[in-house]
């Protein structure tokens, strides 16, 4: 059947490359006047002749938003079920070939942590678990989630990719969306990130989107690890799977996170820096383009930029977040995916939100719907 | 100014809120004060009934305020006909604002589901005011099927287009036994004023008021124009004329 790798494959990153340098003022100026920007005019808005006008940008980004969403923030808290993973990612903390003791939670361990969730105000949680098929599979996660389910309104879940028959088991238990980020769609730069364990598949981990799409999960989560390759290039093809998936399940919703590399136990450097201001660029270009898109910010940024960004086209944020199983209650100390950055609390995040003259959410879906 | 009746209920405003988008509960709460608004709409989604964190609810406490709650995120019939019944608990009203959008880009209404969706609901009871595209022979089949109201929408929602279904706006008002509530769309108070000039019984607004720079004056302002587009329906307009009418060449032979 047909997915994205077919449309994938028509594209070719060198000449993608090209494209978006190539972009010049006037590209730029065209695309910021579009009534019904293009992935044309996404490429000027991602070039580097589009910096000069990242206040226009960030202006329109800001009204779009607002018409689209109001002004409000939503609210989610993740939760790490598992740091166990037989993938080896160069960048990731839980790396297989990272040799610390690893943390799976129990059910009594689940129940704790939610309750210290849950006593934070959250109704919106997003689970997240490295790779163990033998241990950390379909079974767990609808064990996991049956467990979980009536103390949130709104359950997201960024596991290892899965097939479409355990999409549908999940959304029959209460999963709303899904995460699955691509990390890198350069295929010959991912082989290299990813050297060993399922995920090292590239075309299985890129179709994964329409697994998720057919299952008919309500909402899709996209995005690129900023810092492994370019991130215009990236964040081109990004957009490209956005608008693909889009136009093919479109009853489906869509969100796209930024999350750019953060120190973590053994990994390496960032091979690309993204500023804040790129990811300003950025977050502006996918507004500008699409109306209707959620934006994620999470805690692996810094307050400065957190503090600021609020008002520039984002629509949800994580706060007071811990990225190791265990780590709002049961194990503070295991081993973490990443360092978050901004580490306020959440209430510090809502009145941060409120000080903005936005409204932080809590809640903006019922279990009931599922 | 004549009063609305929809399903005997008489309300003495004819502009209804919508409560989402805006930046606090707060400025929401006082928002709706000053449009003097007596009908709100709650998307059942956001209301938290279980802790304290969203308090929307305590924000619309007041006697002359009703609460419309709405079926958003419901994706079909049979989620709508859910919803409507957790909302029908959680508020203990039987007033729904029935919303079915399968697209969440453009959050279009999809008139099938909607057409069986309200068939269902008015056997259980429900007073239905559904938002559908301006169809007029969709709004005749949903007064068969036992609608209160009618929710046509004038531009796509939360685009603040006006009423670029005007045409078809017309034919329905022009045809309806049921109040034809206009909404999504009216971006201004003079897109509002326009509605209830060419005859819409109320319109519900939000967008327009929740993202302007002063909400609260802003609510104000469609209540002006809601008031005095409605005033001057109630009045009988001047018709427009394309030119002066100095003489009757075609017909003063018959003077002779």
């Amino acid at each position: 059947m047909s997915n994205f790798s077919n449309i994938f494959n028509q594209y070719n990153w060198e000449d993608v490359k090209t494209s978006i340098y190539s972009k010049n003022k006037q590209d730029v100026i065209n695309a910021l006047a579009a009534n019904k920007p293009t992935l044309e005019d996404f490429k000027a808005l991602i070039s580097p002749a589009a910096e000069m006008y990242i206040e226009q940008m960030a202006n329109k980004s800001s009204a779009l938003t607002q018409k689209r969403f109001g002004k409000t923030i939503q609210l989610f808290a993740p939760m790490y079920l598992s740091n166990e993973c037989n993938n080896i990612c160069t960048y990731c903390g839980f790396s297989l070939d990272n040799k610390v003791k690893r943390k799976t939670l129990s059910d009594a361990e689940l129940i704790l942590e939610v309750e210290a969730i849950k006593q934070q105000g959250f109704n919106h949680i997003l689970l997240v678990t490295g790779e163990s098929n033998h241990t950390v599979n379909i079974d767990y996660f609808l064990n996991a989630i049956n467990l979980i389910k009536s103390s949130f309104a709104n359950i997201s879940i960024e596991f290892q990719p899965l097939e479409v028959e355990e999409y549908k088991k999940l959304h029959e238990a209460g999963v709303y969306s899904v995460l699955v980020y691509q990390e890198t769609y350069h295929q010959e730069v991912y082989k290299v990130y990813h050297p060993k364990g399922k995920k090292s598949n590239f075309s299985y981990r890129l179709e994964t989107p329409d697994r998720v799409g057919e299952a008919q999960i309500h909402k899709i989560g996209l995005g690129v690890l900023l810092g492994l390759e370019d991130w215009r290039v990236d964040s081109f093809f990004c957009a490209l799977h956005l608008d693909y998936l889009q136009k093919t399940y479109w009853k489906t919703k869509y969100s796209i996170s930024f999350p750019r590399m953060r120190p973590a136990e053994g990994i390496i450097e960032p091979n690309v820096i993204v500023n804040d201001k790129n990811l300003v660029q950025l977050l502006s270009a996918y507004r500008l383009l699409n109306e209707d898109v959620e934006l994620s910010i999470s805690t692996r940024e810094s307050e400065h930029f957190r503090n600021n960004v609020i008002p520039l086209g984002v629509t949800s944020m994580s706060a007071g977040s811990k990225t190791n199983p265990g780590g709002y209650s049961v194990e503070p100390t295991s081993l973490e995916q990443f360092e978050i950055s901004d580490d306020r609390t959440v209430k510090q995040i809502s009145d941060l939100i409120t000080q903005s003259g936005y409204q932080p959410v809590y809640k903006d879906w019922d279990r009931q719907f599922n | 100014m004549q009063a609305l009746k929809i399903a005997q209920k008489e309300f003495s405003s004819r502009l209804f809120l919508g409560t989402g988008k805006f930046g606090s509960s707060k400025l929401m709460e006082e928002a709706v004060i000053s449009s003097g608004s007596e009908l709100v709409t709650v998307a059942l989604k956001r209301i938290d009934l279980e802790t304290e964190t969203d308090n929307l609810l305590s924000h619309l406490k007041h006697p002359h305020i009703n609460l419309l709650p709405n079926t958003s995120g419901a994706r079909n019939a049979k989620e709508a006909i859910f919803a409507a019944q957790l909302a029908r608990e959680a508020l203990e009203t039987n007033w729904l604002k029935l919303e079915i959008h399968p697209d969440p880009k453009y959050l279009l209404p999809d008139a099938l589901e909607t057409l069986k969706a309200t068939e269902a609901l008015a056997k259980m009871g429900f007073i239905i005011l559904p938002y559908i595209h301006a169809d007029p022979v969709l709004c005749k089949q949903l007064e068969d099927a036992g609608t209160s109201a009618v929710m046509p929408l004038g531009s796509p929602i939360g685009t603040n287009k006006g009423l670029k279904t005007i045409d078809f706006l017309e034919i329905i008002i022009e045809q309806s036994k049921v109040p034809v509530i206009i909404d999504a769309g009216i971006g201004s108070p003079s897109h509002a004023a326009k509605a209830m000039e060419i005859g819409a019984d109320a319109v519900l607004v939000n967008t327009a008021i929740a993202v302007a720079g002063n909400p609260v004056q802003m609510a104000k302002a469609f209540k002006l124009a809601v008031e005095a587009g409605r005033l001057a329906y109630e009045a009988k307009l001047a018709s427009i004329q394309n030119n002066a009418q100095a003489s009757s060449p075609l017909t003063s032979f018959l003077n002779v």
